[in-house]
């Protein structure tokens, strides 16, 4: 055999044994293996009704995982996104219901509100960056500040009341279709594609981009990545804003769906899903590997785990039961594959 | 003396996937000996080294050891049936004391509860019979590396052993602490211990082992008394190759001939933290300097300030002859500084990239357009270097920590080349490689240096400082302790400032 066939890369390939190549694959292989238990049990699984209710409650939790993803991948963690929904959503609401000042047309009312409820959520990202790189907080802490004063602060803005919020206009962000055909198709939900631009987005950045590459080097040797002259700090705070305009975005979409802003539950429990779906997507959680397709991945495994037992009379309590047992088998599954 | 045989590896064989990295390899280690391994990296050292320890499992072979056929299952079982290992980085709790560290996994219970008194008295006694004097109730991060290397041997060999291997044990002591370490493989040796020392310091073998074992390719190429082989046979077997072809000189960077031009960097006073106080150096166009000194002087300290690694408190800095003030890395890199860190794996690779990705690292803004990293252009800088430096790698897609030490530090030397710069700082170069690849890299740095790079060089090994460096700055205590250049240069005086400092400068003026 000539030097040039061993060091091919089909033979590399074959080295990796067969744990590893399993641990690599497991969350498709179980996401396929889901799909496969569920086209067997009639409960009219492969229709498109069935796909879209489970892609737009996978949406937002998606939409948050992706920013959750690159701070994960820096050896980080966000806290804070569930408080940032509430804080986006609520912030939206009242400039549209034209409750800070009178913008007259609604076009540009929906407009003004959402680049404001956006771009505020990824402000205080920036804040948790900033706090995280100047004063040396540990990432779990600095958020854990806008976890707590964020929700506290939605609700000091909406006088802690439910905002009702019937714009059309608006709610096509969560409740609009893309596509319909005249022969009965729907269309795809506008949440849908949100989303999986945000997945294409962030996944071709993470694997080609300066910005990527940056981030899976902090991540991978922090001191490394500083002496060889990469911007530790600005990478950091641009993760931490970049997670805080996911969660911006995905506190619109909740509220479009809602009908209303609710600065109490939009959010809730939000950092625990993301870091749930990261989880089971394979990244690692101590940074340096990661894999925004694997992050849409675990989301849609355990939405359809959940679907399941649900769609099979059992109660979502024991959802969660299995939801915790998943995540307890991804991590191991890592360790499989590291060594 | 080695009467009665402790260990036998016969016939060991392993593979990993495929590809042997022991065929038939033997070792055989008398009672009270202390046995030399050496090799280069990859000559099979630390695979022999791991199925003795149980990390890994053997293919072929057996083992006899103290009488009886052997299978380690995992380290703590090896440890159990008294087989130590001391490795090269510290394994050890930084923040509990030194007695924590000490009774870690065999803690004294009394009524259910820690038994404090009798710990720290074991601590104690077992410190004292390697000459440590710390407070054992202090936690062990307040004392340096080589104090706490000698707390993980003191640890080990608490263990009972009758076989204690030292993988480099002594690649961050400084003198005086290696000549305890010594003593103390002595005193083990008077108990019957036995010892297996891998280095890749030849004066080291020579000053503390009975027998030496030399492996190449997986294979044992021959067993010998240490005093029956000369340093030239023995680096001529691990290297295969025959004696005359060995250089007769200690190191590989031979003539220089290229010229020194105007100097590239001045610090002057430079002053930060408690470790640096005053220190002034120069570096010229195509020179090499050496920063020479004990662990602690202060050298590693120095290149980060001009690094821009850590902030300086007073003092100036020039490149090229305008101010130089970097408030980080990315500042010294964006004047055509690199800095080559001493312990490649906490500071200088990302384990989990690439060697692409680790080689093009600082190049990477400049590989990027509108912020997306040019592949092709990446493949072929990367091949360009994998070839001219003679990088050991299955291709530019290897993960770097797959590669052994020798070509991860090419790959980090290849980092600061590809970025075409005017200094680069390199930190204990060849710390930790084997004997060839520390030869193709000296060889390496010269030839750098006579093509213009100036390079500012810290290494604990004298000889290294000495034949590569065209001057030496000696610091002391985190001050300025002498500067020689070119025929001053010789070890004697080199050591006696390292040692006495200013002293030894008073005397020179005075003769």
């Amino acid at each position: 055999m000539s030097e040039a066939q061993l060091q091919s890369p089909i033979v590399g390939a074959r080295r990796i044994e067969t744990t590893a190549l399993f641990a690599r694959y497991a969350t498709l292989i179980a996401l396929v293996a889901l799909i496969i238990f569920n086209v067997a049990h009639p409960h009219n699984f492969l229709t498109w009704q069935t796909l879209s209710v489970n892609l737009t409650q996978v949406a937002t939790i998606v939409i948050v995982g992706v920013g959750m993803t690159l701070v994960i991948a820096t050896g980080g963690i966000d806290l804070s996104v569930g408080s940032l929904m509430a804080i986006s959503g609520a912030i939206c609401a009242r400039i549209i219901l034209g409750k800070v000042v009178n913008l007259g047309e609604i076009h540009f009312a929906v407009a003004v509100g959402m680049i404001a409820g956006v771009g505020i959520a990824g402000a205080f990202g920036w804040f948790n960056g900033w706090m995280i790189t100047r004063f040396k907080i540990q990432p779990i802490i600095a958020t854990l500040v806008l976890f707590i004063a964020g929700r506290g602060l939605a609700q000091v803005l909406t006088n802690g009341d439910l905002q009702p919020l019937k714009i059309p206009e608006f709610q096509w962000i969560g409740l609009g279709r893309i596509g319909a055909l005249p022969g009965g198709f729907p269309g795809v939900p506008v949440q849908v594609i949100i989303m999986v631009a945000l997945v294409a987005a962030a996944a071709y950045a993470l694997r080609r981009s300066l910005f990527g590459r940056q981030i899976l080097a902090i991540g991978g040797n922090e001191r490394a990545a500083r002496l060889a002259g990469v911007p530790v700090a600005q990478v950091k705070r641009w993760v931490y804003c970049i997670s805080g305009l996911c969660a911006g975005v995905a506190g619109l979409v909740v509220i479009a769906i809602n009908s209303s802003s609710d600065a109490n539950l939009v959010g809730l429990d939000m950092e625990l899903d993301a870091i749930a779906a990261v989880a089971v997507g394979g990244t690692l959680l101590s940074g340096g590997r990661a894999t925004v397709t694997g992050t849409l991945l675990g989301a849609l495994i355990i939405q359809l785990v959940r679907y399941t037992l649900l769609a099979n009379g059992i109660p979502d309590d024991y959802a969660k039961i299995v939801k915790a047992g998943l995540i307890v088998a991804a991590v191991w599954l890592q360790g499989q594959g590291r060594s | 003396m080695t009467a009665s045989s402790l260990l036998s590896m016969r016939a060991i064989s392993k593979a990993f996937a495929g590809i042997p990295a022991l065929s038939s390899a033997s070792l055989e280690v008398g009672s009270g000996e202390v046995h030399a391994l050496v090799g280069q990296n990859g000559a099979g050292k630390s695979t022999m080294i791991k199925i003795l320890t149980g990390y890994v499992r053997r293919a072929e072979g057996e083992i006899i050891f103290d009488g009886a056929p052997f299978e380690s299952r995992s380290p703590q079982d090896a440890q159990s049936r008294g087989i130590s290992t001391i490795y090269q980085e510290i394994n050890l709790v930084p923040f509990r004391s030194v007695t924590e560290n000490i009774c870690l996994g065999r803690e004294k219970r009394r009524y259910g509860l820690l038994d404090w008194p009798a710990m720290h008295a074991e601590a104690n006694a077992l410190l004292a019979r390697f000459k440590i004097d710390v407070d054992v109730r202090k936690p062990l991060l307040r004392y340096n590396t080589a104090t706490q290397q000698m707390v993980a041997i003191a640890r080990a060999i608490g263990f009972s052993a009758k076989l204690v291997i030292m993988d480099e044990p002594t690649s961050s002591l400084d003198e005086r602490e290696v000549a305890v370490l010594f003593d103390v493989i002595r005193h083990l040796k008077a108990e019957g211990v036995s010892v297996i020392f891998v280095s890749h310091k030849l004066d080291e073998l020579y000053a503390v082992c009975d027998r030496v074992t030399i492996m190449r390719d997986g294979r044992t190429v021959k067993s010998a008394n240490m005093n029956a082989i000369s340093k030239l046979e023995l680096v001529a077997a691990m290297l295969g190759r025959d004696i005359a072809q060995v250089a007769k000189s200690a190191t590989a960077f031979g003539e220089r001939r290229g010229r020194v031009g105007d100097v590239v960097l001045t610090a002057t006073n430079l002053s930060a933290g408690h470790k640096v106080h005053d220190v002034s150096l120069n570096v010229r166009r195509g020179e090499i300097v050496g920063l020479a000194g004990l662990l602690g002087a202060g050298r590693t300290e120095t290149a980060r300030l001009v690094f821009g690694a850590d902030p300086l408190r007073s003092g100036s800095l020039t490149l090229d002859g305008s101010p130089l003030a970097p408030q980080a890395p990315i500042d010294a890199i964006k004047r055509g500084i690199g800095f080559s860190p001493e312990d490649r794996k906490a500071e200088g690779t990302v384990p989990d990239m690439s060697v692409a990705e680790n080689l093009t690292l600082a190049l990477m803004p400049q590989l990027a357009r509108a912020g997306i990293v040019d592949e092709a252009k990446q493949r072929e800088i990367v091949e360009k270097f994998i070839s001219r430096l003679g990088i050991k790698c299955s291709g530019p897609d290897q993960k770097i920590r797959e590669l052994s030490g020798g070509n991860q530090q090419k790959v980090l030397l290849a980092r600061w080349l590809a970025m075409n710069p005017k200094l680069v700082i390199l930190d204990e170069p060849t710390r930790g490689i084997d004997v060839g690849a520390k030869a193709e890299i000296q060889t390496l740095i010269k030839e750098l240096a006579d093509q213009g790079l100036s390079v500012l060089m810290i290494s604990s090994e004298l000889e290294e400082v000495i034949e590569g460096s065209d001057r030496v700055f000696v610091l002391r205590e985190g001050r300025n302790a002498a500067e020689f250049s070119h025929a001053q240069i010789n070890e004697d005086a080199v050591m006696a400032a390292m040692a006495h400092g200013e002293d030894t400068e008073r005397e020179v003026r005075a003769e």
